[in-house]
């Protein structure tokens, strides 16, 4: 299975006497939308804490473009290029929108010191195609005009669209978003399902996205993934999952 | 009337300490301490002071509010705006600085000097506590470090300051680096007490290291710099000669004093401008990044060591540079110079100076290093005057005289169109 991006086995998570994730699994394929559905408290953030590095998994491996990610620390498999964002949203506040795009391509940057220093013509032309990515980004988005604005003045559903766009700029193969269309008024989340769908159409980038919103997991996702007290529940095709008795049983039961 | 006993307690705890600081003195009579009662002019006014305490505190909810609104942001004055109109404000005051030696006495170059010495530190330190947002309370021990490499560069090996000076900007940074690397993983107040005792550490390690430092007697004899080879003594016996026998001027004093100014001034400039540039480049923002969100900065692909690491060794690159021209301008150095209390100046500076702001930490050194030489005759109440100013400056304006204005990069919306369509045709 060569075109696996991601692929995810037997992640375990323990908190003291939680166990926040038992035994997770899912699979993530180039240019692939997949969900991860689940009642509060599930494990899903938990899940993305683990792919990402942010937490070390009790057991369970992440292999992602084949290799091994679970030992690395979290910038470095950000650095593979899987990045993420977060269930609240973690901007640079008191940074304008530009310069959250400029710091989120740090990678990209020229860095040396001394060119840097000098101002040279190599330095300045590598300012000038970040802040051109950034741009471009922006207007992707629909934040062009807020460009010079802190970005902590953005609406709410602005600052999603920031976080987002950041992520983009480091240009990954697979993009993980926590919740995007939370506190989204449903104009920003139709708009939202858009740019996802084009982001893996015209971007060539995977998704991984654990959202509330049916419809919009429903009308994007090619795979879903649903979890239930940290356990994998059931996996497939959005009419699969919608057919599940399982999935029926455990979300109802909920409530 | 919950403020009654407030006011009284207050005034009660105003009275207590007055007294036991100013009312009674510890005099020794022959060989034995004796406590000695101020006279009655001293009680008058201890009982005014606890009084006024009282009436403050009684009536402070009807007192003016002292503070300065947080959300009133500063706004430079319409003749300080605009680039050209900035770059022109900034010639006249270098030139005003350039200036200031040849009008002035020895006494002022002098203390400028020394107020210079505390810009550069501050500025240094801005880096490590403004820009990357960590608290570091021993930064007085990379001050040393430079100071010593010359010192002991210059009495082991011969160097003279200005072979010295990158040595000594190395060997803090060198220090900086190795000190970063412990406390990579504290934040905070953890952090504050762990660098707090490493400059202990620095300085003890100083005081200690007899054979080699000499320890508390210090190393003295250390040569002032020299201007292209040339010394600004009344006469040397060897090397490339005096100053003014070579240009064949009468020697005064006063010229090394006003030599020492200039090259200080001048290593304020190269700092400034040295800043300027890391603020603006991308290891400046992520100094600001890691500061305001370390797991977004991850979650980006930065890692959290090289940025703390880097604004540590950086950081202390610049209190070497100071420290080794201290040296040079004492002439003597020992532990004593780097003792805590430099720190906390240091770091008074940054803070009042409005955290990460370059302009604000020049007007802080100023008043932090100007005040005292002014209040002279207070000098034992030094201390006490350093606690007020916090005291006040804390109350009025908590985030500092010139709260930073990041020099925020814009984009160029005339460049945009061109931008947008540009990428959008490589996509696919
Ligand atoms: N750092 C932590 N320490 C202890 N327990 C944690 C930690 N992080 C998460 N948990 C627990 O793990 C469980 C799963 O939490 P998680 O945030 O992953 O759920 P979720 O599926 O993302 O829920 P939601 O839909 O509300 O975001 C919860 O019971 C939570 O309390
Ligand atoms: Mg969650």
């Amino acid at each position: 299975m060569s075109n696996n991006l991601l692929v995810v086995r037997d992640l375990s998570m323990r908190f003291g006497g939680l166990l926040a994730v038992d035994q997770m699994a899912l699979t993530v394929d180039e240019r692939q939308i997949v969900s991860l559905i689940g009642p509060n408290g599930a494990g899903k953030t938990t899940v993305f804490n683990c792919i990402s590095g942010f937490y070390r998994p009790t057991s369970g491996e992440v292999i992602f473009q084949g290799k091994a990610m679970h030992r690395l620390p979290d910038y470095k498999i950000a650095r593979h290029g899987m990045v993420r964002t977060f269930q609240n949203i973690r901007l640079f506040r008191e940074m304008t929108v530009l310069e959250n795009l400029l710091i989120a391509q740090h990678m990209q940057a020229e860095r040396n010191l001394l060119k840097g220093m000098f101002n040279t013509s190599g330095y300045r032309k590598k300012e000038d195609e970040l802040a051109d990515r950034a741009a471009y980004w922006l207007e992707r988005v629909g934040l062009l005009e807020h460009a010079n604005r802190e970005s902590a003045y953005l609406s709410y559903g602005q600052q999603r669209r920031l976080e987002i766009a950041r992520c983009m700029v480091t240009q990954p193969r697979l993009l993980m978003l926590d919740e995007p269309a939370a506190g989204l008024n449903p104009r920003e989340t139709a708009e939202l399902d858009e740019l996802i769908v084009e982001l893996k159409d015209q971007q060539g980038v995977a998704v991984l996205l654990i959202e509330h919103d049916m419809k919009l997991v429903m009308g994007i996702s090619d795979q879903i993934v649903v979890v239930n007290q940290g356990a994998h529940l059931a996996s497939g095709t959005p009419d699969e999952i919608r057919n599940n008795p399982d999935v029926i049983k455990a979300y109802l039961g909920e409530e | 009337m919950a403020n009654i006993k407030s006011a009284f307690f207050s005034a009660l705890l105003t009275l207590f300490l007055g007294v036991s600081v100013m009312g009674l003195q510890l005099e020794s009579a022959g060989i034995k301490l004796g406590v000695q009662v101020a006279d009655s002019h001293t009680f008058w006014y201890l009982g005014l002071a606890a009084l006024l305490v009282f009436g403050v505190q009684l009536f402070r909810d009807k007192l003016p509010r002292l503070r300065s609104d947080p959300e009133k942001r500063f706004e430079w004055p319409e003749v300080f705006k605009g680039e050209q109109r900035q770059r022109m404000w900034m010639a006249l005051v270098i030139i005003l600085m350039l200036m200031f030696p040849f009008v002035s006495s020895r006494g002022w170059i002098d203390i400028a000097t020394l107020v210079l010495i505390y810009v550069m530190l501050g500025l240094g330190l801005n880096i490590v506590v403004g820009l990357a947002g960590l608290l570091d309370l021993g930064y007085v021990g990379f001050y040393a470090v430079g100071a010593y490499s010359y010192a002991l560069l210059h009495q082991y090996l011969g160097f003279s300051f200005w072979e010295a000076l990158p040595l000594a900007g190395g060997m803090a940074a060198l220090f900086g680096f190795l000190l970063g690397f412990p406390v990579l993983r504290l934040r905070g107040d953890y952090l504050a007490i762990v660098t707090l005792g490493f400059g202990e550490i620095i300085r003890l390690m100083l005081n200690n290291l007899t054979e080699l430092t000499g320890g508390p007697n210090g190393i003295g004899g250390i040569p002032k710099p020299t201007f292209f080879g040339l010394e600004l003594s009344r006469r040397v016996d060897e090397g490339w000669g005096t100053l003014h026998e070579f240009f064949g001027f009468s020697y005064s004093p006063v010229h090394k004093v006003i030599y020492l100014y200039l090259l200080a001034f001048l290593l304020v400039l190269l700092t400034l401008y040295v800043i300027r540039r890391f603020i603006r480049m991308p290891i400046g923002r992520s100094w600001e990044a890691l500061r305001e969100d370390d797991i977004a900065c991850r979650s980006l692909g930065l890692s959290p060591t090289w940025v703390k690491l880097s604004a540590f060794t950086l950081g202390a690159s610049f209190a070497g540079f100071a420290g080794s021209f201290f040296a040079a301008r004492q002439g003597f150095i020992s532990p004593n110079s780097f003792a805590f209390i430099e720190s906390a100046i240091i770091l008074a500076i940054v803070v009042l100076g409005g955290m990460g702001s370059q302009l604000g930490v020049i007007l802080a050194a100023i008043a932090m290093i100007l005040l005292p030489e002014l209040a002279r005759e207070f000098n034992e109440y030094r201390m006490l005057l350093f606690g007020l100013m916090m005291v006040v400056m804390m109350v009025w304006r908590p985030q500092g005289l010139l709260p930073m204005k990041r020099p925020q990069r814009r984009l160029d919306t005339t460049r945009l169109a061109s931008a947008s369509t540009g990428e959008a045709s490589n996509v696919k």
